[in-house]
């Protein structure tokens, strides 16, 4: 289910959180709204932490996760990175990377399998990426802009991208990242996805000013209308009793 | 994104074919191309209002006597509904609020109005960048409200009709009216007079009234060139405005024109022929024009006096054509070769006249010398003075002492011919200037009748009157077949050549779409 929300007044929430299938980042200095909203939909499953980086709030375009693990900038204190590792779950592996590109929820965008980044990234960072993250990297650009974290989100069951995208590049990336992917925009009309909703495999959240066709749309390509927590777990426990 | 695809083109890379792909709009959800809004059309027009803070109903203040528009904050410009004028006119005034909104007019077009209702209604289409690059066009109704409003030259016009500003009166000091005949013609073909308000006819001249000063000092310039004039300006005060220092003045000019005509018998005071070369006290003026000519008949030597030479030494003629006496030539014998001045040829010969009065009943003959031996032919008539018998009152004439000639010849007389042909329509007619008459002076019905009758036949003998003048055909005029048989006197009569003739609009009609067949026309209208 998607919610509508603001940060402050600002309907970029995907800039002040950061949203994965298993914990949720949230900025520091907001009204107690903002948490109530996404605690209400994932404090029983999965942690909510508030944290800054680098003594900034904008947590959403700094770092990037999924399941796996978490990346952090150079610029991140030793504080927050003690504090996040005390309270992220024991599986994910926080890491600290020193990266020109510092913004990394600009320049990576990522889902449980599956990563796009920056086509000027280091090598070495690739390289952490695939480690750390447990994922296939690829370099690519999102209709012509090279920030792939900021204009396209997708998560393990779809994807949103840049409205201008071509229908061929709608192919070839939906391809690479085996989801399907629609183009569209969030917060009426805004072309930066990533920075307008943040996204996970059961919940969406959105800026106050979507619309109502744009969150159809949201619920429609990332499958959250069926998608309840409890359906991960059940899929999990029906392998398991196969075994 | 295309810029790096041209790039990529030019430097010979495969590229794959990029379709635009189909987004749902965000508010109403139906598929569109991605544009810079994300919104369908209806969408963003419905969010954005471009014309708001445009001015929608203006003023124009109109003057219904003449049809124009004030232009702030003192002109008044002359413009037909719905033209092209009116509309840069109307837009003009939306310029500034345009700018100061940031929209770019686009088109604009009337939509018609009832005329009097009073209302001009213009559809604008106008483009403004909303959003993001997305640039919007919109188009919208303006209405301008006519308010009349009487222009100052109207209410001037209105307040008091025979108001005028500057006053011209031309005069001329001899006893007929060809000279006036002339300039009406010259003046109707350069059009001098269409400013004037008022032309009324006075004894010895015409006053001219206009509502300008200027219209006035153009008007005796246009004369200064025409005919050799000595003027002189005054200006009289009819009002002051002691707060604003305005001061409101009639000036009038005085126009007086030399009593020397064409085909005038003059006799030269010492002084006037020392300027001109010593040319024999009893000369001919052959032309008039802003310069007189003079010619002397015993010599075939031309002088030649403008304006300024002339009023210095005014001298008046000694005879003029009314005491022209008809001649006939028994003999004549050219004795000098062809001489060409200014255009018309003379030949000096030696001639046996006698009065027609004095051919059958006496003997008297004269023996003379004249200029007009290519002209005359044994038995031709001629015109000319009679110095033999003329009783002159001249002091220059009594004080020379030398010979004077007893005859002076002129011209050809085609006065037999012209009887037989009687009364016969011409083939072309003048048009006339819109003059009043004084009722109080006495006017000689009969006498004005034959002036203009032997004005009219001057015009028929002389091409070069004619040069400076419009003749229009006359539609009624039919060649009768009488003519013909009467035709076999060797020398036709002259007339005006057709191809001469300019193709006669209506009587009344207006200057403007005249047709100048003539050649050698360099010079077209000098309207005003």
């Amino acid at each position: 289910m998607a919610t509508r929300l603001k940060f402050e007044n600002s309907c970029e929430v995907g800039v002040f959180s950061k949203l994965t299938n298993a914990y949720c980042l949230v900025a520091i200095g907001g009204s107690e709204n903002f948490y109530s909203a996404f605690e209400a939909e994932l404090s029983d499953v999965i942690p909510v932490i508030r944290t800054s980086i680098g003594g900034t709030r904008i947590v959403g375009r700094l770092c990037i996760g999924n399941k796996n693990g978490l990346l952090l900038p150079h610029t991140t204190t030793d504080q927050e990175l003690q504090h996040l590792k005390n309270s992220l779950p024991d599986q994910v592996r926080v890491q600290r990377i020193e990266e020109k590109l510092s913004a990394l929820g600009n320049c990576i965008a990522c889902n449980d399998h599956v990563a796009l980044t920056h086509t000027d990234l280091d090598k070495e960072t690739e390289e952490v990426v695939a480690d750390v993250l447990g994922v296939e990297v690829f370099r690519q650009t999102v209709a012509g802009n090279i920030l792939v974290g900021s204009y396209c989100a997708f998560s393990n069951k779809g994807g949103l991208v840049h409205p201008h995208t071509s229908v061929e590049d709608l192919d070839e990336l939906s391809t690479l990242l085996q989801v399907p992917l629609v183009a569209g925009t969030v917060n009426r009309g805004s072309e930066v996805i990533a920075a307008g909703m943040t996204v996970n495999d059961w919940t969406a959240f959105c800026g106050a000013d979507t619309t109502a066709t744009e969150l159809s749309v949201i619920e429609n390509v990332f499958k959250l209308r069926e998608a309840k927590p409890s359906a991960i777990v059940d899929e999990m426990r029906k392998s398991l009793f196969d075994s | 994104m295309s810029g790096i695809l041209g790039m990529a083109q030019d430097a010979g890379m495969f590229m794959v074919h990029q379709t635009i792909g189909s987004v749902l709009c965000c508010k109403c959800g139906i598929r569109m191309q991605p544009n810079a809004a994300n919104m369908c059309v209806k969408c963003l027009r419905s969010e954005v209002d471009i014309t708001e803070g445009l001015l929608k109903r203006l003023v124009l203040v109109h003057c219904p006597e003449c049809e124009s528009y004030l232009q702030p904050p003192r002109t008044w410009v002359k413009l037909q509904l719905e033209s092209k004028e009116l509309l840069t006119f109307c837009l003009k005034k939306l310029q500034k609020n345009m700018n100061i909104n940031k929209v770019k007019l686009v088109n604009a077009e009337f939509i018609w109005t009832e005329p009097h209702s009073k209302r001009v209604k213009v559809k604008v289409s106008v483009q403004k960048e909303v959003y993001n690059g997305a640039i919007l066009e919109q188009s919208y109704l303006v209405e301008y409200v006519q308010q009349d409003h009487m222009c100052e030259s109207c209410s001037r016009v209105a307040a008091n009709p025979d108001q005028w500003v500057a006053a011209v009166q031309l005069r001329q000091h001899v006893s007929h009216r060809r000279t006036f005949y002339y300039l009406e013609q010259l003046i109707l073909r350069h059009g001098a007079a269409a400013r004037a308000v008022r032309i009324k006819q006075m004894d010895h001249g015409i006053d001219f009234y206009f509502s300008n000063r200027s219209h006035g000092n153009k008007f005796v310039e246009f004369i200064g060139k025409v005919a050799p004039v000595k003027s002189r300006s005054d200006k009289q005060l009819v009002s002051h405005d002691s707060k604003s220092n305005n001061y409101n003045y009639k000036y009038t000019f005085s126009v007086e024109i030399s009593p020397i005509c064409r085909e005038d018998l003059i006799c030269l005071p010492p002084k006037a022929a020392a300027i001109l070369g010593n040319i024999g006290p009893i000369v001919v003026c052959t032309k008039v024009t802003n310069s007189i000519a003079l010619l002397d008949p015993l010599t075939l030597k031309f002088g030649f006096l403008d304006a300024e030479q002339y009023w210095r030494t005014s001298f008046k003629s000694l005879l003029t054509s009314r005491q022209l006496v008809e001649y006939i030539v028994f003999d004549i014998e050219p004795v000098s070769s062809e001489i060409t001045v200014g255009g018309t040829k003379y030949v000096l010969a030696d001639a046996q006249v006698a009065r027609v009065s004095d051919f059958g009943s006496n003997d008297t003959q004269f023996s003379i010398r004249t200029h007009l031996g290519h002209l005359l032919k044994p038995g031709d008539h001629a015109l000319g003075y009679d110095l033999y018998g003329a009783n002159t009152n001249d002091m220059e004439l009594d004080r020379y002492k030398g010979y004077i000639p007893e005859v002076v010849l002129i011209k050809k007389s085609y006065e037999e011919k012209r009887q037989k042909k009687r009364a016969k329509a011409r083939s072309w007619k003048l048009k006339s200037l819109n003059m009043e008459v004084d009722d109080k002076i006495k006017v000689d019905e009969d006498k004005r009748d034959a002036e203009y009758e032997h004005f009219l036949k001057d015009l028929e003998e002389n091409p070069e009157l004619r040069f400076n003048i419009s003749l229009y055909q006359n539609k009624d005029y039919q060649p009768s077949e009488v003519a013909s048989v009467t035709e076999d006197d060797g020398e036709p009569i002259p007339s005006v050549p057709d191809d001469e003739l300019l193709a006669a609009n209506l009587l009344a009609a207006e200057f403007d779409d005249l047709d100048l067949i003539e050649d050698g026309d360099g010079e077209d209208n000098m309207a005003e």
